[in-house]
């Protein structure tokens, strides 16, 4: 069990069954009276948040919640299966649940699962991968403005701003945190 | 460099004009009550026992305790007959940390015989704006996006009202509902202190452990608090004087804390024979961090200190 001044943001724990996640964490304390945390919570499961301010007698119970790594099979009728290849396995996550993770999705990439009291409900990808861009304008040779960006398109169906030299074929390290190009992989 | 020494320069880099602010402010403030002929003292920090407060933890230090104010030792000498006194110090309080709060925090508080709180309010105003041209800062200052003129006459504000006037329920509805601070917290203090500074004051009896209860209204100590944008920065009240009520004070206060485990302090057995000696007076305590929070303009208060307790 947590107490309330154990909290702090990032912290999930467990109510009235769901599993929520500290979004943001906030300690007041008004003159001569005693010490309260604020605090904005997000539902794990469904995304909804709320704000609520607990007492220094409050207590929590941690979400029961692991991670384990399965890797991408396929994706039918908007779910994305997983498997776990030493058991085999097989987990469904739906667009939600995915969030932007679809958008840096490849076949048979390996991804944490994560997992409250054994049911899927989220997804981490790795921090970065390497994708193929597969729709981009042609370089203008001479267009050398540092700095400058075009949108391209990935194999994932996902648009992003690259340098003006990344053609069509070749391949890039995407940041999956933020979505942002990073730099360009040779080979 | 050593990576540490740039590691220090690159935190402080950034705090360097609020430190030099701090300074000045603290500089001013001696200025202005050795001019009004204030005895400047200093009390230990460390003591015996400290006042036994239902939501204040001391930290312990050996068999003693860090001071959570010096408040207990100033009234000895307020009763010994030391009629102006100050202290600037620090103070100590387990458990408080966030954007307003430090565990550690530097305390700046005075005693004047023959005051009540309404006296010490208007010295409290005075010192403030006084400071406040000390250190070249205009009437108007901007706090956190938002315009604050000093130099108008400050807002006085009942409890009671500002409950009526910001807040869904009435106090009286919200100490039988127990959730008075969650109240004041939500509702009333970001309220307080917005255009110009704000005492909030009379607040319930139950609230002010030291405090004496108000001619004509026992339901209210003569108590308030001092908010600038928002942000609390003083307590203060007209002193209780009363030594077998304030022995029924402390035994209420040490009954609540053992209901909730919270560590056992004895009696300020020689502060309490004092009380009988203390003269009707008015005392108050001002956080200098947070004061400095405001003429720099910071949102938190590890801004205005060179090094919170995280990265020492």
């Amino acid at each position: 069990m947590y107490t309330a001044s154990e909290l702090k943001k990032g912290l999930r724990i467990k109510i009235d069954n769901d599993p929520y996640v500290l979004t943001e964490f906030n300690f007041v304390k008004p003159g001569k009276g005693q010490a309260l945390y604020r605090c904005k919570l997000k539902n794990m499961l469904n995304g909804n948040q709320f704000e609520r301010t607990f007492r220094s007698v409050d207590v929590f119970e941690p979400a029961d919640l692991h991670e384990k790594k399965m890797q991408y099979l396929y994706k039918e009728e908007g779910k994305y299966c997983f498997m776990d290849n030493e058991t085999y396995e097989q987990i469904y996550l739906t667009e939600d649940q995915m969030d932007d993770a679809k958008n840096f999705l490849i076949d048979n990439i390996e991804a944490e699962i994560l997992l409250f009291e054994d049911r899927p409900i989220g997804i981490s990808l790795p921090n970065f991968v390497d994708l193929v861009v597969t729709e981009a304008e042609p370089w203008a040779k001479g267009d050398t403005v540092s700095g400058a960006t075009k949108p391209v398109k990935l194999q994932t169906g996902y648009t992003i701003l690259v340098p003006t030299f990344i053609n069509e074929g070749e391949k890039i390290r995407v940041d999956t945190r933020t979505g942002e190009y990073l730099t360009r992989v040779k080979g | 460099m050593d990576k540490s020494i740039a590691d220090d320069r690159f935190i402080l880099a950034r705090k360097t004009e609020a430190l030099h602010v701090r300074a000045r402010l603290i500089q001013s403030i001696r200025r202005y009550f050795i001019n009004k002929k204030f005895l400047e003292v200093e009390t230990p920090l460390c003591i015996p026992a400290p006042a036994p407060e239902e939501h204040i933890e001391a930290l312990r230090c050996g068999d003693w305790f860090l001071q959570t104010s010096p408040e207990i030792c100033m009234k000895r000498l307020l009763a010994a007959g030391y009629p102006q006194i100050f202290q600037i110090c620090k103070c100590f309080r387990a458990g408080e940390r966030g954007r307003l709060h430090l565990s550690e925090f530097t305390m700046l508080e005075w005693y004047v015989a023959g005051f009540d709180y309404r006296l010490l309010m208007k010295q409290c105003e005075e010192m403030i704006i006084a400071a406040a041209r000390d250190l070249g800062l205009a009437d108007r200052i901007t706090y956190q996006a938002r315009e604050i003129n000093l130099a108008c006459p400050w807002e006085a504000i009942p409890v009671e009202e500002a409950f009526k006037k910001y807040s869904p329920v009435t106090m009286t509805e919200a100490l039988n509902r127990d959730n008075f601070d969650e109240i004041l917290v939500e509702y009333i203090e970001p309220n307080l202190g917005i255009n110009r500074p704000a005492f909030l004051h009379d607040y319930p009896a139950k609230m002010a452990s030291l405090a004496r209860l108000k001619e004509g209204n026992n339901s209210v100590a003569e108590r308030f608090e001092l908010y600038i944008g928002g942000v609390e920065l003083a307590n203060g009240f007209s002193e209780l004087t009363d030594a077998p009520e304030q022995r029924r004070r402390f035994m209420e206060a040490q009954k609540m804390r053992a209901q909730k485990n919270y560590a056992a302090y004895p009696l300020p057995e020689k502060f309490l024979s004092a009380l009988d000696n203390l003269p009707a007076s008015a005392g108050i305590a001002l956080g200098i961090d947070r004061l400095a929070m405001i003429f720099t303009n910071a949102a938190g208060i590890d801004d205005v200190v060179a090094f919170p307790p995280e990265i020492l």
